[in-house]
């Protein structure tokens, strides 16, 4: 199973596309402090919205910053706010939806009211109100906004699946030899909700990167933390559209393009995992039976 | 096979159901809801070293009886006693399944994918004894894959349930089972997902476990003739209701229940082969009928609407239970009317088709 | 054969045309699935015949090739699975030359499929259309064959069609969901003959429903096989309900035809060793009972299928050549079987 995971093309793409920003939010301050030597906040007053240039590989902002160097320093913000937003989501959905699920009668009543509450709630003016609140919002600040209030859809499927897996037998076969709750959700349950729940991760992490962007290009941000979305929203600010400044705001948007496309790779080979009828569906399958299938009649012909 | 012994019905019962009742409530889209009368006034005992086996179709409620017995559900009426003690309601905790435990019918069901065989005792023998260290566990893990014949059982422990036959997974459910060390089995059509040419080890398993281990059994099925390979007693079901019982060969080789005759007389025979024309066999077959609706049953002897016996009273009165000797009972109104010879005097198509002919009067 | 008045006897349709008359003519067939790693062959040199009015019945436990013979004789495969030798020959009555099933085009199949070739599936939910009524669907398959039939003539020929096997008209009203199990499985039997098929195949038609319905959808199909007149190829893997309802049975084991032969023969004195414990694998209904022990060991996985004889490492009586050596169907005077012990010794 693990082989043909990897084998597949648009799974070894995600990863790789998605181990990449990774290793750029982990190792950036050190990326940018030592191999390229700029900081990503110094302001070059000899280059000023400059072009791209052996100096500035990917030029310099209005106020002289080098954009490279910010796109990395932006990549530790961007990832930062999706993964935590992402984990927090997931945990919250997993914790309603699993025990929603699980435990049916008045915990599902309780735990539904709750989770179709968050469903309805209008998300982004709620998102404002919250910020305006809470002055000076940080990155982390963000990550949890977006986490609490996303993770409502998840829950619900998450909520399904585990209302088909809890009466399977051999969920009752463990029941009946005296596993406890916590055990037969943990052990028995749970693993069977690894796709659903990967997926979810993966969707939850993009969702957040690009409300993060979305965020910050409204104006809720954190003016000293840098993230993609900052990134664009003082190009915006600075009418770098406009001035066709277009190496300011291309990177990060690219950016941002380039790791949804590969979370959703990844999920497509999530999905072919947990669902093995896309599997045997695959355009593969039908084309090397076809190549059997000629060979058998350019056999028959020549015979 | 060995026959019935007598000495193990002097312990008294492990195990039984005391006129038990479930009805669900099912609510249809547009949302009535109505009651299906799955098992009514049900009785049961099971004892140390006996295998009782449940016969019916589909929708006779042999595996509500089974999933009753469970505890999975609390009956409506009645009550489930456990070495003659009254259980308790909502008493489906460990103590009960240190003692009862439930094979369930697809043995592909019932063991989770994600484990591997090691895990599933391990568990269940935890479970059982909490202070057993590792090391013991793994031996005893060994030996209860050799009890059903899973040799040499070191070389299973670390399998998962994809890498093992429907035989292979099957014995590794019941040594899960046995982990507990229960003194009830129920096996809820244990082999019917099986390969036929494993189907007769399996049997053989749970004959020799009842037998020589002294496990209570119950044995749920449609099978008539792999109940009768294995079991020292059969009770019939027909439409949520026990309408015969007794000894197995007295059941299944002299029916007293015109139901149990057509169950009989349909279940495949290989030995018919040859001894009439296939054609003949299945002559007046067509017009067998079939069970009635568990919401609205008919009145009187739930079976009368089919029954080419049928009598004015049948429609009215529901039969009263008639003992016919060594453990041997039926509920037809036939044997109080002294018309108890009408079963066994033809086959139960040319009874029917006789019926049709000429009506009752 | 022996006894040729009661082979016909036992199959009246056969009556008024040659006895041999075939309807379907399978030679060398192989299916394989084709997999990343290889071909494996799920079906491997099957050659069968059936003839008019005949009642064939396949056997064979899981994983023994029978679901992938059925798929493959009515051209419903889908990759991985493909034919890879062998021919399908289907001869219509009316004398015009067979036709090769394996080279047919969708369309031709199309054509073919209902009028003279119809399928009877295990899950009669699945082949019923859960949104429509009964009798639409009879009509809809019988206007689709048969356009100038006009919309009265399909209710009149539908009416027919489910008195034949035992339904009343006012069923026709009623949703698929509405139905017990067996009249389901009976609707789909009835929608299979609608348009006058000559061979009707049937893939474990009564597994899903109850003994006594089984019975009552045997005894129907025995009776509409004489009189509309069809072959009938049944595959299950219940060996004691084929030997009393089919004419002959091919037994399937590990993807190849192990015996074949009238079931009266198949009962009283099989020639194969897995056809004899399977046989012995159903306990008696009447006869004194004594301990079984069916057939040790569990049927092979098709990717790794032992060298030989694939039967042999279940075999009570193997010898040392069963390990290496394949064996052919060998003709006995009732049967053919695929074992060692029945070829001559020089030859093996």
């Amino acid at each position: 199973m693990k082989t043909t995971f990897l084998s597949h093309p648009k799974v070894r793409f995600g990863l790789v596309v998605v181990g990449f920003f990774v290793g750029l939010a982990v190792f950036g301050p050190w990326l940018t402090g030592t191999v390229l030597g700029i900081d990503p906040r110094a302001n070059d007053i000899s280059a000023i919205a400059a072009p791209p240039s052996s100096e500035h590989w990917l030029g310099t902002t209005q106020f002289g910053q080098d954009v490279l160097a910010q796109l990395i320093a932006g990549a530790r913000g961007s990832m930062f706010v999706g993964v935590l937003a992402a984990l927090i989501g997931t945990v919250l959905a997993i914790v309603f939806g699993v025990t929603a699920g699980f435990f049916g009668g008045r915990t599902d009543h309780i735990l539904n009211f709750v989770t179709n509450l968050f469903m309805v709630m209008p998300v982004l003016p709620l998102i404002f109100i919250v910020s305006g609140y809470l002055q000076g919002t940080g990155l982390w600040m963000i990550a949890i906004i977006i986490g609490v209030f996303g993770w409502a859809g998840g829950a619900r499927t998450l909520r399904a699946q585990t209302l088909s897996v809890r009466n399977r037998d051999f969920v009752l076969a463990m029941r009946m030899l005296g596993e406890s709750n916590p055990r037969l959700i943990g052990a028995e349950v749970l693993p069977h909700l690894g796709g659903w729940i990967a997926s979810m991760f993966l969707s939850a992490m993009i969702g957040a990167i690009l409300a993060e962007a979305g965020l910050a290009f409204l104006g809720i941000s954190d003016s000293g933390a840098i993230s993609w979305g900052s990134m664009i929203q003082a190009a915006q600010s600075q009418s770098a559209v406009l001035r066709g400044l277009w190496w300011w705001f291309v990177p990060p948007g690219l950016c941002i393009a380039l790791i949804g496309t590969a979370a959703a790779m990844l999920n497509f080979g999530v999905d072919e995992l947990s669902n093995p009828k896309l599997r045997s569906a695959t355009r593969r399958v039908v084309r090397r039976t076809r190549r059997v299938e000629r060979a058998v009649a350019a056999d028959a012909r020549t015979a | 096979m060995s026959s019935p012994t007598s000495t193990a019905t002097d312990e008294g019962t492990v195990l039984s159901a005391v006129d038990v009742s479930k009805h669900f409530v099912v609510r249809n889209a547009v949302g009535d809801s109505s009651v299906v009368r799955a098992v009514e006034h049900a009785s049961i005992d099971l004892y140390a070293g006996r295998i009782v086996a449940v016969v019916g179709e589909s929708g006779s409620g042999k595996t509500t009886l089974a999933r009753l017995l469970a505890r999975f559900y609390e009956p409506t009426e009645g009550e489930i006693r456990l070495e003659d003690v009254p259980v308790g309601k909502g008493a489906a905790g460990r103590g009960y399944h240190q003692t009862v435990q439930l094979i369930f019918q697809d043995p592909f069901g019932s063991l989770n994918p994600v484990h591997r065989v090691w895990h599933n005792l391990d568990r269940a023998l935890r479970i059982h004894d909490r202070r057993t260290g590792r090391a013991e566990r793994r031996r005893r893990a060994i030996g209860l894959l050799e009890r059903v014949s899973l040799t040499p059982g070191a070389d299973f422990l670390d399998k998962f349930p994809h890498e093992l036959s429907g035989g292979q997974r099957q014995r590794v459910v019941i040594a899960r089972a046995l982990a507990v060390a229960p003194k009830v089995l129920l096996g809820d059509e244990p082999i019917s997902m099986l390969d036929v040419s494993i189907r007769l080890e399996m049997l053989n398993l749970l004959g020799r476990l009842s037998r020589d281990e002294g496990l209570a059994m119950l044995y749920i099925t449609h099978d008539i003739a792999s109940a009768r390979y294995v079991c020292d007693d059969v009770v019939v079901m027909y439409a949520g209701q026990m309408i015969e019982g007794g000894p197995k060969e007295r059941v299944i080789g002299a029916p007293a229940h015109p139901y149990t005759k057509l169950l009989v007389e349909s279940s495949p025979d290989p030995d018919r082969v040859g001894t009439t024309s296939r054609d003949e066999q299945f002559a007046d077959a067509e017009t067998l009928g079939e069970p009635p609706s568990l919401i609205e049953p008919p009145t009187g002897c739930r079976f009368h609407p089919r029954c080419p016996f049928a009598m004015s009273r049948c429609a009215l009165q529901e039969p009263p239970r008639t003992d016919l000797g060594d453990g041997h009972w039926s509920r037809c109104w036939l044997h109080e009317e002294g018309r108890a010879d009408e079963i066994g005097a033809e086959s139960y198509s040319a009874a029917l088709a006789r019926r049709t002919t000429e009506p009752a009067l | 054969m022996s006894a040729p008045a009661r082979t016909r006897s036992r199959t009246p349709a056969a009556a008024g045309r040659p006895a041999n008359e075939v309807v379907l003519d399978v030679r060398d067939l192989t299916v394989e699935y084709i997999g990343p790693d290889g071909a494996v062959a799920a079906c491997k040199d099957v050659t069968l015949s059936l003839r008019r009015g005949e009642i064939l019945g396949i056997a064979g436990e899981s994983g023994s090739g029978k679901s992938t013979l059925i798929t493959a004789l009515t051209r419903l495969q889908r990759p991985p699975a493909t034919t890879t030798s062998g021919s399908i020959t289907f001869h219509p009555a009316d004398g015009r030359p067979g036709t090769d099933l394996v080279g047919l085009s969708a369309r031709e199949l199309r054509r073919m499929r209902w009028s003279t070739m119809s399928i009877v599936l295990q899950s009669a939910m699945d082949a019923l259309n859960p949104v429509m009524r009964l009798g639409d669907q009879f009509v809809d398959v019988l206007r689709t064959h048969y356009p100038d039939l006009g919309r009265n003539g399909a209710r009149d020929r539908t009416t027919e069609l489910l008195a034949m096997v035992g339904i009343s008209a006012d069923r026709a009203r009623s949703f698929p969901h509405e139905m017990s199990g067996g009249m389901r499985q009976r609707a789909t039997i009835a929608l299979a003959l609608a348009c006058e098929p000559e061979l009707v195949v049937m893939d474990e038609p009564t597994t899903a429903v109850d003994v006594v319905m089984q019975r009552q959808i045997l005894a129907q199909v025995l009776r509409l096989r004489r009189e509309p007149g069809f072959a009938v190829i049944m595959v299950t893997h219940d060996l004691s309900l084929l030997l009393e309802a089919a004419d002959r049975i091919a037994i399937m084991y590990a993807g190849r035809i192990v015996e074949v032969g009238t079931a009266a023969a198949l009962y009283r004195d099989p020639a194969h060793p897995y056809t004899r414990g399977l046989r012995d694998s159903f306990p008696p209904l009447h006869a004194p009972l004594r301990t079984l022990q069916g057939i040790p060991g569990s049927p092979p996985d098709l990717r790794r299928l032992p060298s030989g004889c694939p039967f042999h490492p279940r075999c009570p009586v193997r010898v040392e050549a069963c390990v290496s050596t394949t064996p052919a169907l060998v003709p006995l005077p009732e049967q053919e079987a695929a074992c060692l012990l029945l070829t001559p010794e020089e030859s093996r």
